[in-house]
């Protein structure tokens, strides 16, 4: 099934011109609203008036993260406050999260890509769908959540955590499908079971699954232990949020990009040079619809292929494969993204502490975990001759972490010098989970 | 009166006490007594030394985070009794021990609690004067 059956099965030849008279527009208008567009595209020598094909969209200059973080809060916003309807952000220390604003037409535009992602997984307005993406600043919750009711499906607005209250719920309220990362599903049916639920006897028969990367053994383990169709959805916040591309119920291979509403480009991340379709590289965003956070050439650091090759849903729009790791040091815990800088940050704002650490990222069970090693500097030792000095200190960088990154960290104090020192780049990282 | 101790922090693995006796050990550093306070992830190791200028150089010199804090030491006759004797006088006085730990002196007579205080001048005060013997960092390292 197919929402949008004319804009999603539009003949390729059809799509382009689409795409191009969109991309013309965006880049008037951001170029003669957005000042930092305005800026790269005079350095880079090329007006929108150059762009005369699509493949000259290669002409213009990427967007980076970073530069969403030097325009913090709304910097690139393309339209006055007083059209802006929504705000969302990615999580981060002062500074350095990323702010996104919505029109009313955006969030119209969102509810629709999401809405679509829905039918792809066959779904329709007699479903009911239990949505356990967090709601907030996070894109996850409300997304999904318009989506769900632009559809007409009933929504479960349950949100992330209190575990047994969401067995209780896919219980008692019956849903169809589930919204949520993989491994909270597979969180909820390892709990369901231990409280003697029969997790493959509820009505869910859909699961749709995103934030965070999963693989195969993942979906095959989600689809026994829950007796669903698992699908991946795709999406990030600077983008729009999920919504971006989803996976069809027929094909599961590959996530559709509504490309009537997003350019994808794939690109080699250390030469930036376009990688040809079929090869594994950078994926590369240029939005057309959107009106209130417009992106170009945005860098998403994810790291997929794309496939051309048409599907046998019918749709005419080009797939992303699973993402395959990232081009820079993010990493993604229970959904939440971290970047090792915004753990130095929380250090380094402890008084005493030195930004001399290192992270490691397993996996327990169905949840990733995540550990902090941090060495004692000689100040924090000096008037720490107590073990309870140590622990409160320990406390302290737990709740520091929890309270601006959102994500629950294990901290181990460890001896000076015991963590590897590096020479220029830094790899503080060990990921020990196994995808 | 009070007594230099040095503590040590430690990560709960194999090998990091032999790291740190072993430079003991090649420095000529004898050590008078030492405790050890753990936690599952860490421990605190502390030592009452014969140098401690020289032990702190040496362990800092190999990368260890070391610190230096005053306890006081307290010798009662070794009998039943003894640490009652100090702990009536402190509760009466309402101070507090952080931690304590004890060796027995090799006279075999007497032994030696090492008390951790918040206030380390106000114990050895209190202790003084209801006559019980507050041993001297010179005399305990050199014991």
């Amino acid at each position: 099934m197919i929402y949008n059956e004319e804009f999603e099965t539009l003949p390729r030849e059809v799509l382009e011109a689409l795409q191009f008279k969109r991309l013309q527009q965006v880049l008037q208008r951001v170029y003669h609203t957005v000042g930092f567009y305005r800026r790269t595209f005079d350095a880079a020598g090329v007006r929108p008036d150059d762009i005369k094909t699509l493949a000259d969209l290669s002409r213009l200059p990427f967007t980076s993260k970073q530069d969403l973080r030097e325009n913090y809060p709304f910097g690139l916003f393309a339209v006055p406050m007083s059209s802006v309807v929504r705000l969302h952000a990615s999580s981060g220390t002062t500074g350095r999260s990323t702010v996104v604003g919505y029109t009313k037409r955006d969030i119209d535009t969102w509810s629709e890509l999401m809405a679509r992602c829905f039918v792809a997984a066959g779904l329709t307005k007699n479903d009911i769908i239990h949505n356990a993406y967090g709601y907030g600043l996070f894109t996850g919750g409300l997304g999904a959540h318009y989506g769900a009711e632009r559809l007409g499906a009933s929504v479960i607005p349950m949100s992330g955590g209190n575990t047994k209250r969401q067995i209780m719920i896919l219980q008692d309220f019956g849903p169809t499908a589930i919204c949520c990362t993989p491994s909270y599903a597979l969180n909820l049916a390892e709990q369901g079971r231990a409280m003697g639920v029969d997790m493959r006897s509820l009505r869910l028969r859909v699961g749709i699954f995103g934030a965070e990367p999963w693989s195969d053994q993942m979906r095959d383990q989600l689809e026994d232990q829950l007796a669903i169709q698992a699908l991946n959805i795709y999406g990030l916040s600077e983008v729009m949020g999920p919504g971006v591309a989803m996976e069809c119920s027929e094909g599961r291979e590959g996530m559709h990009i509504f490309e009537d509403h997003f350019i994808v480009e794939t690109i080699d991340p250390e030469t930036g040079a376009i990688l040809p379709p079929g090869e594994e590289g950078e994926i590369v965003f240029t939005t057309l619809s959107k009106e209130a956070f417009p992106l170009i050439r945005y860098r998403t650091r994810d790291v997929a292929r794309l496939i051309t090759a048409p599907c046998r849903c019918g749709r005419s729009h080009v797939r992303m494969g699973r993402i395959m790791g990232r081009s820079d040091d993010m990493l993604i815990i229970r959904g939440v993204n971290v970047f090792p800088s915004q753990i130095e940050a929380v250090l380094v704002g402890i008084e005493g502490l030195e930004p001399h650490y290192q992270l490691v990222v397993d996996r327990e069970g169905t949840l990733d975990t995540l550990e902090v090693q941090v060495e004692v500097s000689e100040r924090t030792f000096a008037n720490a001759d107590e073990v309870k000095v140590l622990q409160k200190m320990e406390r302290r960088i737990v709740k520091d972490i929890k309270d601006y990154l959102g994500v629950s960290a294990r901290v181990k104090l460890v001896e000076p010098k015991s963590l590897q020192r590096f020479e220029g780049k830094a790899s503080r990282v060990t990921d020990r989970r196994k995808l | 009166m009070k007594v230099d101790q040095i503590s040590i922090f430690l990560e709960n693995k194999p090998g990091g006490l032999e790291r740190v006796t072993r430079i003991l050990k090649e420095a000529n550093i004898n050590i008078r007594t030492l405790s050890i306070a753990d936690t599952s992830e860490f421990g605190i190791l502390r030592l009452i030394v014969n140098d401690v200028e020289a032990t702190v150089r040496v362990l800092k010199e190999d990368g260890f985070r070391v610190s230096r804090t005053t306890v006081v030491a307290v010798e009662v006759p070794d009998r039943p009794g003894g640490l009652y004797s100090i702990m009536e006088v402190l509760s009466a006085h309402g101070i507090n021990v952080e931690y304590l730990y004890a060796f027995v002196e090799k006279s075999g007579e007497n032994a030696v609690i090492i008390f951790r205080f918040g206030n380390p001048d106000q114990a050895i005060d209190v202790l003084i004067k209801n006559n019980l013997t507050v041993l001297p960092g010179a005399k305990l390292y050199s014991l």
